[in-house]
């Protein structure tokens, strides 16, 4: 049975394969490619971080491992600049998984607050060493081989990998969601101790998540080199995607499956949207900033909860109405 | 490299270090009573620095005297974020959403900053800026001497408050335990505020020393923010005595890696041996181990 919830998705999901071909204006497309690349990175986050309580601000290691990893293959393996570049995109999201488990043994070794801020070390021990040493190229980067497509299609492969990474984030977060797994992860946020004692593997579960879900963000990092065709140590492995990523989410709702992806598509189009229109980015920061405040101090779960929850006090009022009218007229 | 260079640089990195110590001091006392990681911090020593900036370009007032202006300006800021934002957080993700809050009045701060004061890198200037003294054959700067006298005065005071006031023994008992704290008539909420707004206040001095001897812009806290950060989980978060050694040792050891390597190597050091040290101690090298974090 169709039920409305499905044809919400499916509408979405449609308006979204469609925006490319409707819209043709290469800057429009590009804001929707980043969007796209960020709603798939957030989700993918959130399955981790939002499930599990454990709030991880060094996602861009994933991030930059996966872009790196598709620059250097590209380069050593010569992928010449056409459509094969698209295959190295999961080999960079496995790189990500397979760097994401000793960082994870390292980070998850403690609790909450002390893991925000372990992660956010390491991801500057990243940082500092794409930086620093000689095969990333430095602070000069890499660069990838140039794409010659036509100006006016260019955009449309990029668009539909980064919808591809999207929609797999969503269904392998939704697949999470409805397994044991995904419980175990929500027992570990509602009371860890509590969940091993009642014989969850907590840190095999807590190391699985994490490194599940370096996945699709390793390839949200892979994608975001082909498209921009170079890289940098400071773009790649970058503080504001941290935050960018965790804020997307939590503007959202954290822990929820819609949250992430409605949180970035907002957040997102809208920071690029203003980098366009104001040059200005002090601006640009104040006006983010004091958003965020709005939406965390008085929708503390995110806009989607706060949505279902104004709908289900309206419906209730409705019904009383309702009820008010019926006995009148009685 | 030889042995009186990497003196040196222990000697300099101790200087350096009691500043950042003191800075990281106010991050663990606001999370040891109030359960909050400011992110902030580093935009409120950027903050700090454009204040002195300020006073001594357009009025020519001495960094030092401006402290005067600038300790209590920034005290009166932390009052009003702490009543304004930081005392609406509620709930059981109070950790995670204080550092939501803190990094969101970081963005708008560093936008205003960004406006009033441009992007371009500022320096502080005072006629004791650039000079220095012979101590023992070592070049010292007097800059570093004065920051690490403020520190120790700042500190001493701090420790006066702490262990020898009624209100010290009252945001000690806090930071034990704050529900015991309370049901013993401490005004937890009262001693929050005032937490918030000291460890708010020392920033002014730290970022006075900071922008004397660094150039900086409103970006700059990144930077900080992340240094204080590491120091404070180094120290065990909400330990005071693990901020101030923590501090310390880990600007040193930068330093003297900077000079025995490099200085490229020397901010990656910082950050694998907090990687190193949590591994071997998940609490910090001070903390309490956290038997039941909820």
């Amino acid at each position: 049975m169709l039920r409305v919830r499905n044809v919400w998705w499916i509408g979405a999901l449609a308006a979204l394969v469609l925006f490319p071909l409707i819209e043709t204006n290469p800057t429009y497309t590009s804001i929707g490619i980043f969007t796209l690349i960020f709603m798939g990175c957030a989700t993918s986050w959130n399955m981790f971080s939002g499930y599990s309580g454990y709030i991880n601000l060094g996602s861009a290691v994933s991030y930059g491992v996966g872009a790196y990893t598709l620059t250097l293959l590209a380069d050593h393996l010569h992928v010449p600049g056409n459509g094969d570049l698209f295959w190295l995109i999961p080999v960079g999201g496995f790189a990500a998984m397979i760097v994401a488990v000793p960082v994870g043994l390292v980070a998850l070794r403690v609790r909450r607050h002390t893991f925000v801020v372990i992660t956010i070390a390491i991801f500057f021990v990243f940082q500092l060493s794409a930086t620093n040493f000689s095969f990333t190229g430095g602070t000069s980067g890499l660069q990838l081989p140039l794409i010659p497509w036509l100006e006016t299609n260019y955009n449309k492969p990029f668009y539909y990998a980064a919808l591809a990474i999207t929609v797999f984030a969503a269904l392998l977060s939704f697949a999470v969601r409805r397994s044991r797994f995904g419980l175990q992860l929500l027992a570990i946020r509602d009371d860890e101790d509590r969940a091993a004692g009642l014989g969850v593997k907590v840190f095999a579960v807590k190391l699985t998540g994490f490194t599940m879900s370096a996945f699709a963000v390793g390839m949200g990092g892979a994608l975001y080199a082909v498209f921009l065709g170079q890289i940098y140590p400071q773009f790649v492995f970058d503080p504001i995607f941290d935050i960018s990523i965790a804020l997307m989410s939590i503007f959202g709702g954290l822990g929820t499956l819609t949250g992430p992806l409605l949180g970035a598509l907002v957040l997102e189009s809208m920071q690029q949207y203003l980098t366009i229109r104001f040059s200005n980015g002090s601006l640009y920061l104040i006006i983010f900033g004091a958003l965020f405040l709005i939406v965390v101090l008085f929708m503390p779960q995110g806009i989607v909860v706060y949505l279902s929850d104004w709908r289900s006090r309206r419906s209730a009022r409705r019904a009383e109405g309702a009820r008010v009218v019926v006995g009148e007229a009685s | 490299m030889n042995g009186t260079a990497v003196l040196h640089s222990i000697i300099d990195g101790v200087l350096t270090g009691s500043v950042y110590a003191l800075m990281a001091t106010g991050l663990t006392l606001i999370f040891g009573v109030m359960n909050i990681i400011n992110v902030a911090q580093g935009i409120f020593v950027i903050l700090g620095a454009y204040l002195s900036y300020a006073l001594s370009v357009h009025l020519g007032i001495d960094l030092f005297v401006g402290l005067a202006i600038t300790i209590p300006t920034l005290f009166v800021v932390g009052i009003v974020v702490e009543r304004v934002f930081l005392s609406r957080i509620k709930g059981p993700e109070r950790v995670v959403m204080s550092i939501l809050v803190t990094y969101a009045i970081s963005l708008v701060i560093e936008g205003v900053l960004n406006m009033v004061f441009s992007a371009n890198y500022v320096e502080l200037h005072a006629w004791y800026a650039n000079r220095s003294v012979r101590v023992f054959g070592f070049y010292l700067g007097y800059i570093y001497l004065l920051g690490f006298g403020l520190a120790v005065v700042l500190l001493g005071a701090l420790y006066v408050m702490l262990y020898r006031t009624r209100f010290g023994s009252s945001v000690r008992a806090s930071l034990a335990d704050q529900t015991a704290a309370a049901l013993i008539g401490i005004n937890v909420r009262r001693v929050s505020t005032i937490c918030f707004g000291l460890g708010v206040a020392v920033t002014a001095a730290g970022g006075m020393i900071y922008g004397a001897t660094n150039a900086f812009n409103a970006s700059s806290s990144y930077d900080l923010i992340s240094r204080l950060l590491v120091i404070i989980v180094l120290g065990g978060m909400g330990s005071i005595g693990g901020a101030l050694v923590a501090g310390i040792m880990m600007i040193t050891i930068e330093d003297l890696v900077s000079v025995v390597w490099g200085p490229v190597w020397s901010n990656l050091a910082f950050f694998l041996i907090l990687v190193v040290v949590l591994s071997l101690r998940p609490q910090g090298l001070f903390g309490k181990p956290s038997v039941r974090v909820a």
